[in-house]
């Protein structure tokens, strides 16, 4: 079988994050990594394959050229294959344009299972994967923090609001895992050595069938009108501990009367 | 302007959230519109009335008894097509974000989500949400009809305002693909342990805890404080802690006058759940925490060190 993990190019978790008042895009010009989120998703890919299930683990994500590099990072871990649509026209592209791309890519690759991670660590977006499998036509678990495959079918254990559901699904299937369903291994150094030499393509718009007016900004139906900063939230203490911190809460907490 | 309002039901009830998306709909003015998808629902329909509804779309078919998403985005797409409406919106949940999103791929419609306000300027629907750890607000519009609007759980409240709604039923295929995936096992409301959303002090327990014997920890300052014990998601999901005990986008919402969240990393789904405390206060190894950018009192360091010390000074105080 083929599985297809959906990944994303995000800035550095630790980068200053902003937006471009320019183009009120975030600013990705700074260093990228393999959105946390996503590495769960691969994990999973790669625990199905090592349970024997006999899969293909293809990466697919869309970002620019340089994502390239960060994005091996899958492969270290173990992932076969890895799929990068990377086009200048595609930037900028909202939930419509990209589920749009990303559905192409994946049509192209025809996988029995395709995984999202929980939402994109930049963005908050955490809805792409229904948006993806309404294209593609295939069933659809998301928030799932458990997954099975039993003769052909998926099994997942999703939270909602009101406690835990078991859906199944037949395959060919898309899901949405939680971040709490695995612990991602880490690469190993074999991994990382040998994740240059792993197939790697990159694709172009045109590649897809996809046009530049259906991509990207022109391919987009929501905009950012303006930009503003956030309601005060009054002051906000931060400190570090020195070994007095346990003291330093106690005073604090007697300060604002919350004993 | 013609609003269509995505109404969730569970278990016979008409869910809060879509309420107050309703109310906020008919503050805004024009055509309010409800839609009500799911088995055995027409009974409820008249109560979205009260919260500002016209109408009420109802469809009750019995292959919409589990609350999945795909059928319903069948039956949307046939209503909005049918009917036209200039917006549809939704209230975050589970069900209605992957609703929403595959509404909009299915009519190649735009969709803003995760927002917390939404305004009419100058006859334009505006739509307001924050953005990079809500530490900037972006305004947010559309350029395709109808706009699709995903509304952040929590945000608005329901009102009733009296009115009544007439109830139209209507019919809609539902296509095969939408019905592939069933539910074997459907969550009921868990109703053991303790309650969490009436307590005035709460300390939250997260992945950074390390393990679920460490929770030992945060009870153990809780029982000191006198308060509640909760958890995050990653760690109920984990197993770690009961649902019951889940603060979040998922679990419940909570606004004691004291919170204290101990290795808990504050991403929006536990952020939401929490914001509406009174006094926040984080205890985290990682300096670069969300949780930091809005607790009143956030501690960089070593949990297992801080909060057993802490307890301690706390249950010295009070014997004082």
């Amino acid at each position: 079988m083929k599985i297809a993990v959906c990944a994303k190019y995000v800035p550095e978790a630790t980068a200053a994050r902003r937006i471009d008042p320019q183009t009120k895009r975030l600013d990705r010009s700074g260093e990228g990594v393999l959105n946390p989120f996503d590495v769960n998703a691969v994990e999973e890919a790669l625990k199905l394959r090592d349970a024997g299930a006999d899969a293909e683990v293809v990466i697919v994500s869309l970002g620019p050229e340089r994502a390239l590099e960060a994005m091996r990072r899958a492969l270290a871990m173990g992932a076969d294959r890895l799929v990068l649509v990377a086009d200048e026209a595609a930037a900028g592209s909202d939930l419509v344009a990209t589920s749009r791309i990303l559905a192409a890519a994946l049509e192209r690759e025809s996988p029995d299972l395709v995984l999202f991670g929980q939402q994109a660590n930049d963005a908050d977006g955490a809805v792409l994967w229904a948006a993806v499998a309404d294209r593609l036509q295939r069933p659809l678990i998301s928030q799932v923090a458990e997954l099975t495959l039993v003769d052909g079918k998926v099994r997942g254990k999703r939270q909602t609001e009101y406690g835990y559901d078991v859906i199944e699904a037949p395959l060919p299937a898309v899901i949405a895992v939680s971040d709490a369903i695995n612990e991602p291994r880490y690469p190993s150094l074999k991994g990382i050595m040998g994740a240059k030499k792993k197939p790697q393509e990159t694709l172009s718009l045109t590649d897809l069938g996809v046009s530049a007016e259906e991509a990207g900004e022109a391919g987009s139906l929501t905009t950012v009108e303006a930009l503003s900063d956030p309601p005060e939230r009054g002051d906000t203490v931060k400190l570090e501990d020195d070994g007095t911190a346990a003291e330093k809460i106690l005073e604090f907490l007697q300060e604002r009367k919350a004993l | 302007m013609k609003f269509l309002v995505f109404v969730e039901d569970h278990e016979g009830r008409l869910q809060r959230d879509s309420l107050g998306v309703l109310s906020k709909a008919a503050s805004l003015g024009g055509e309010i519109e409800a839609v009500l998808l799911g088995s055995e629902v027409e009974g409820l329909a008249a109560e979205a009335g009260k919260f500002g509804a016209q109408k009420v779309h109802v469809l009750d078919d019995v292959l919409l008894g589990a609350p999945l998403p795909q059928p319903r985005v069948d039956a949307l797409e046939n209503l909005v097509r049918d009917r036209g409406f200039d917006a549809v919106l939704f209230a975050a949940s589970v069900l209605s974000a992957d609703v929403a999103a595959g509404l909009a791929a299915r009519l190649d419609a735009g969709l803003n989500y995760d927002l917390t306000d939404l305004v009419v300027e100058d006859g334009k629907l505006v739509g307001k949400r924050p953005a990079l750890g809500d530490s900037v607000y972006a305004e947010v519009g559309w350029t395709s009809e109808p706009r699709l609007a995903l509304v952040r759980s929590g945000t608005f409240e329901p009102a009733e305002n009296g009115g009544r709604a007439e109830v139209e039923t209507f019919e809609s295929r539902l296509q095969d693909f939408s019905l592939a995936a069933t539910m074997v096992e459907q969550a009921h409301e868990e109703s053991e342990g303790p309650s969490i959303e009436d307590a005035d002090v709460i300390v939250a327990g997260g992945r950074g805890l390390g393990g679920p014997e460490n929770f030992a920890l945060v009870e153990e300052l809780a029982k000191a404080l006198g308060g509640a014990v909760a958890a995050t998601r990653a760690v109920v999901d984990a197993g770690w802690y009961p649902y019951a005990a889940q603060v979040g986008q998922t679990g419940k919402t909570v606004s004691p006058k004291l919170y204290v969240a101990v290795g808990i990393s504050g991403a929006i789904q536990h952020k939401v759940g929490m914001q509406g405390s009174g006094l926040i206060v984080a205890i985290n190894k990682d300096p670069n925490a969300p949780i930091f950018e809005y607790a009143d009192l956030g501690v960089v360091g070593d949990l297992h060190e801080i909060v057993p010390k802490l307890s301690e000074l706390v249950r010295a105080r009070k014997a004082a």
